[in-house]
């Protein structure tokens, strides 16, 4: 009998502790490209509000993961992502995709974009505003994925699919963040806990 | 009618656990509760675009790339090449490979890099790429340094090139190492020691490529990456689950 001629996903390994080198030279302490991907979410056109998001990863000690790099994927405000696939058109300059790093010595990270419009489900209603999350650390073998949620949009989190399919009802506060106001600005708050105690909920997508 | 569906199923078992004793950082940073399961929506089948605009030329060119003028990084030249490919063996065409490594003495150029090893004033460390219609890539480099880290007292890394792969979806994302055929500290190492089974770190290693060498120049290992294949669908999806 011969074999099915599929090839098999290459295998991971964790970033390590340098990964700013290549995703973010500028973090590692050296400039070197003319432009480093993923600094601006949104890009100046975007329709929607203006948001920043705020937060910590914490490990199974419950010390701050200093070294990690997470990226953002997320739809415009009209729930569109900046992909053929995504739903329509978006606006010019807006990629909809980020990095993230943190500060080294308190591991405290932040970004600014425009908030999410909710998005199709998979095959009927709506998906809550959301932001996909992928983590990559030093001590990560494999890239953790999961999403961040709004603590405004609780009618449209009541009906969330994702969130729905959590059967632990407690588990689902772990993905969503926590609105408060700066300077007349939404500031959301995120802390992703990786083990123990309000362990996030990280997706097998 | 076919149209593309899901990408297939991430064989887990192909990939290291989050939890990992013989790589001790894995211990508090790798999630106790199981992953939960998704299938595939509108933010999963899509992912960011990378065009030339946002790359230069010279960024996959790390022998040059950080270099002053009329000089060179040291160490061993080397190509790095090979194709981006899905599981159906499909070419991955524009997109988006960037890489990370040590310097010829295992060196970082990295702020919270401390080892012994020196610093190449000429050498960055980092390089980037798309793929062409092909899904074919490739660097110049150097070869880098075995270095070694705090899991044993005594624990090497050995010789490696760190990369990161979009495809075009977020589901493809891929961060990983590449080794060097023949390297005596592959077996030794922690982190080669995640992977579940120890034939998977084929998968992981860089070839002798004779025939991709420039003579005189500059010697040539072939790489190929395999991204997650998608399927296409014959009938229409269930209408139940997310």
């Amino acid at each position: 009998m011969t074999k099915l001629d599929y090839l098999k996903e290459t295998p991971s390994q964790t970033a390590g502790p340098y990964v700013h080198i290549g995703l973010a030279p500028g973090a590692a302490g050296f400039e070197i490209y003319k432009q480093e991907l993923g600094r601006d979410i949104a890009g100046p056109n975007a329709k929607g509000e203006r948001i920043r998001v705020e937060g910590l990863v914490i490990d199974g000690t419950g010390s701050p993961v200093k070294d990690v790099m997470i990226e953002v994927w997320q739809a415009n405000a009209e729930g569109r992502y900046a992909h053929p696939e995504g739903g329509g058109p978006v606006e010019e300059g807006f990629r909809g995709w980020g990095r993230v790093i943190t500060d080294f010595r308190t591991g405290e990270w932040g970004f600014d974009t425009i908030k999410p419009g909710c998005t199709p489900g998979r095959n009927v209603g709506l998906q809550a505003p959301h932001l996909n999350l992928w983590l990559v650390a030093r001590g990560i073998n494999i890239g953790l994925s999961t999403r961040m949620y709004f603590d405004d949009e609780a009618e449209a989190n009541a009906t969330d699919p994702v969130l729905n399919l959590i059967e632990w009802q407690n588990r689902r506060a772990t993905l969503i963040a926590t609105r408060s106001e700066r300077d007349g600005s939404a500031v959301y708050r995120f802390e992703i806990r990786l083990q123990g105690s309000g362990e996030t909920v990280f997706f097998d997508v | 009618m076919m149209k593309p569906g899901e990408y297939y199923q991430r064989d887990r078992r192909a990939h290291p656990p989050a939890r990992t004793e013989i790589y001790r950082t894995s211990v508090a940073r790798s999630p106790n509760y199981a992953l939960i399961s998704l299938q595939n929506s509108i933010g999963e089948i899509t992912g960011p675009k990378f065009g030339h605009g946002d790359i230069d030329p010279l960024d996959r060119d790390l022998i040059y790339n950080y270099a002053q003028q009329g000089e060179s990084a040291i160490g061993e030249r080397i190509i790095l090449h090979g194709r981006i490919l899905d599981e159906n063996g499909r070419p991955v065409p524009n997109t988006l490979l960037e890489i990370w490594q040590a310097n010829a003495s295992g060196r970082y150029r990295h702020r919270n890099d401390t080892y012994l090893g020196a610093i190449d004033p000429n050498f960055g460390g980092c390089g980037r790429t798309l793929t062409d219609e092909n899904g074919y890539y490739y660097f110049r480099t150097i070869k880098p340094g075995a270095y070694p880290f705090r899991n044993n007292v005594n624990s090497w890394r050995p010789a490696h090139v760190h990369f990161s792969v979009f495809g075009s979806a977020f589901v493809q994302r891929l961060i990983s190492q590449l080794y060097f055929e023949g390297d005596p500290l592959i077996p030794q190492c922690p982190i080669i020691g995640t992977l579940p089974d120890p034939t998977v770190v084929e998968r992981l290693t860089a070839r002798l490529d004779l025939n991709a060498t420039i003579p005189l120049d500059t010697v040539a290992y072939r790489f190929d990456i395999v991204l997650r294949g998608r399927r296409s669908t014959l009938f229409e999806n269930r209408l139940e689950g997310n």
